[in-house]
């Protein structure tokens, strides 16, 4: 099978309003500086390019059809959208490269979600017979599986608060966290509960903000000499929409997606999980059987800025910087989607 | 069976989502000049296009667009339709017209309204200038311009569409 | 080039759908509008409420309609203090997964309590109806401590 490498990662900060910005103007600048990272004038230097966004998140109509003016589509360009995180455009373009369409893509994401009512937009991707005419937002949601795991005993109210005081503080190495701080487990132990038994530290903020990579088969990556890391595997799982039947306090889909993208293959040196809710920071760790050995979101994850639709992408990002910066010789990201961790992706990544 | 035991097949489901909406730097720049009765582009540093509205990117080159460059508000009909239906909540009355219209100075087109016109005469190439709302009457919209009306110069040939300066197709023939 | 000053306008984004609902849907919220509850057999016995059509493990096709207790136990709870403009209720209130007697898979609905420390997980609850039922899920207007 091809060997697929990341080439370039490139994130804007995560800030909670990106104010003026329109979506082509939030997304060119990133874009300016994938392509510089690996080489490259634009999107004609790519034989595929894949985006991830949702138009719901700020309220405007085929906004992923006018972040195509970021991309200079002149002469036309083979391109893919995912309603999706763009995570699930890296899937696609790695995809279209292993079937011999293209030898390299641009993969960005991005999201406004500021101009919105970011919890009760996402209550209507919910079944739409029974719960989206409740209006139940996906905050709440995670309330209901955070009491689950507590009643059980699962976890603790203090396990939850030191998964949000480790990612304040390894935010602080992290410049494009929204949040970060000296924050200890007593501090977020101290504040009252937001929709109990959530804290608003345990749920991540609302973040504006977009990222792009650069993937090429490992061959069009020696050719532009530039370091890179390898996609040694990748894959997803969805459960149901029926969250009733659904075991929240564990990730079936999770567990199963590392299996097929061979996480188990190897040691993890370092681990980047799309934890909106820090109990579910929690059930992915021992989902995955993550142990010592593995340093588990060192960027402070979504904890520390949530950008929605590029999140995903940015754990794969955050993962590839280790790895090629010799920090880590292998990782793996996840990413996901849905409410209560309903669908899940990883990819393992390892040093070229 | 009485209609109230009927089955239910169908729901009314209807979803209101209310926004905040920001316009981006390129449009509140552009929004700020109309205000003042001004039209303004952006020039692409590589293909040296103009464009108006401007989004901030040249959508051919994919680079972002920085310079302004104010734009006339004499423009070419660059292609037009003579609609014939109205428009749910649209003061405007059919049979009405529409057009891509390029401003001079521009090399992409905008939509806008044409009238005080014969519709049947209407065609592409011709000559057209904007019809300001009154000063005090101005706001960050692209409706302080009524509509777009014919004026009395020769067409423009179609290979010339979308080229002229910003001096106009006059100007541009003194050259 | 400087910032020009952001300009904001706030709008409503409206879409108007109507849905059809099919015989399974259909046939809960015509039970609703009669205040009767109904789940439906999974292929593993279980009593899945509200009915899905396909049984999520194995995809057949369920048909087996069960009428359902309207009071229940609470499995799970989330309490908002501060309800969104869109929620349900616009006082404090719970959000519960609750399992209905006869059913062994939890629903989701709001609970109307006056403070907190009223709910709990375990929490016996029974289903409060709106004035008129439409045939609708909000036909159950909330539960409240049984």
């Amino acid at each position: 099978m091809t060997d697929i490498a990341i080439v370039a990662y490139q994130q804007t900060d995560a800030v909670s309003d990106a104010g003026a910005v329109n979506e082509v103007e939030l997304i060119i600048p990133v874009l300016g500086r994938v392509f510089e990272q690996a080489g490259l004038t634009n999107s004609q230097d790519v034989d595929f390019v894949c985006s991830g966004s949702c138009d719901y998140l700020q309220g405007a109509a085929f906004a992923f059809v006018l972040g195509v003016d970021a991309l200079g589509a002149v002469p036309p360009i083979k391109e893919s959208h995912v309603e999706m995180d763009a995570a699930w455009a890296l899937y696609e373009s790695i995809l279209k490269i292993r079937m011999g369409h293209a030898e390299s893509a641009l993969v960005y994401g991005f999201g406004k979600s500021s101009p919105g009512e970011l919890p009760i937009v996402l209550s209507q991707q919910l079944d739409p017979y029974y719960l989206a005419p409740q209006w139940i937002d996906a905050i709440s949601l995670a309330a209901l599986q955070a009491r689950q795991m507590l009643d059980q005993g699962l976890v603790s109210e203090r396990d939850m608060a030191e998964v949000v005081a480790r990612s304040r503080n390894n935010a602080l190495n992290n410049p494009h966290a929204q949040l970060a701080g000296e924050v200890s487990v007593d501090d977020v132990l101290a504040e009252d509960t937001y929709v109990s038994p959530l804290r608003k530290a345990d749920c991540c903020p609302v973040s504006d903000g977009a990222s792009a990579m650069i993937i090429a088969t490992v061959e069009k990556a020696e050719e532009w000499g530039k370091p890179y890391a390898v996609i040694s595997g990748i894959d997803h799982r969805i459960e149901t929409h029926n969250l009733g039947m659904r075991d929240l306090t564990d990730s079936l889909s999770t567990r199963q997606a590392a299996e097929g993208a061979g996480m188990g293959q190897g040691r993890v040196d370092v681990a980047e999980l799309y934890a909106p809710f820090s109990h579910q920071e929690i059930i992915l760790t021992r989902a995955l059987g993550l142990g010592e050995e593995t340093s588990i979101n060192p960027s402070g994850g979504v904890l520390a800025g949530n950008m929605m639709m590029a999140s995903g992408l940015s754990r794969v990002g955050e993962v590839f910087d280790r790895i090629v910066s010799g920090e880590a010789e292998r990782g793996i990201a996840h990413a996901t989607s849905g409410p209560c961790l309903q669908h899940n992706l990883v990819t393992v990544l390892e040093k070229a | 069976m009485s209609e109230e035991q009927d089955v239910i097949t169908g729901i009314e489901a209807p979803v209101y989502l209310k926004y905040n909406f920001t316009a981006g730097a390129a449009a509140a720049r552009f929004l700020h000049q109309i205000k003042k009765g001004v039209l303004t582009g952006q020039r692409c540093p590589s293909c040296q296009q103009v464009y108006i509205p401007p989004r901030g990117s040249c959508a051919a080159c994919g680079c972002p667009t920085e310079e302004e460059v104010e734009v006339a508000d004499k423009a070419t009909i660059q292609s037009f339709t003579i609609v014939t239906i109205p428009i749910p909540n649209n003061p405007i009355q059919p049979p009405y017209i529409i057009a891509n219209l390029v401003a001079d100075g521009a090399n992409i087109s905008f939509l806008h309204l044409i009238s005080e016109c014969v519709n049947e005469d209407v065609h592409i190439g011709q000559r057209v200038q904007a019809l300001w709302k009154p000063e005090e009457e101005w706001d960050y919209a692209m409706d302080n311009i009524r509509y777009f009306r014919p004026i009395d110069e020769p067409d423009v040939p179609v290979e010339m569409i979308g080229k002229l300066p910003v001096t106009g197709w006059e100007g541009s023939a003194d050259d | 080039m400087s910032q020009p000053e952001v300009l904001q306008q706030s709008f409503e984004l409206g879409f108007t759908y109507t849905r059809s609902v099919g015989p399974v849907v259909g046939r809960f919220l015509t039970e609703l509008r009669n205040r009767n509850i109904v789940g439906i057999k999974a292929s593993d016995g279980r009593v899945v409420v509200p009915p899905m059509e396909y049984d999520p493990d194995t995809a057949e096709e369920l048909s087996e309609f069960v009428e359902v207790g309207q009071e229940g136990e609470i499995v799970s709870f989330a309490w908002v203090k501060e309800p969104r403009e869109a929620h349900p209720m616009d006082r404090p209130f719970a959000w519960a997964m609750i399992r209905l007697d006869g059913a062994d898979v939890p629903m989701i609905h709001c609970v109307a309590a006056n403070a907190e420390s009223d709910v709990a997980t375990g929490a016996r609850v029974k289903a409060v109806w709106a004035d008129e039922t439409i045939g609708f899920i909000t036909d159950i207007r909330c539960f409240e401590l049984a």
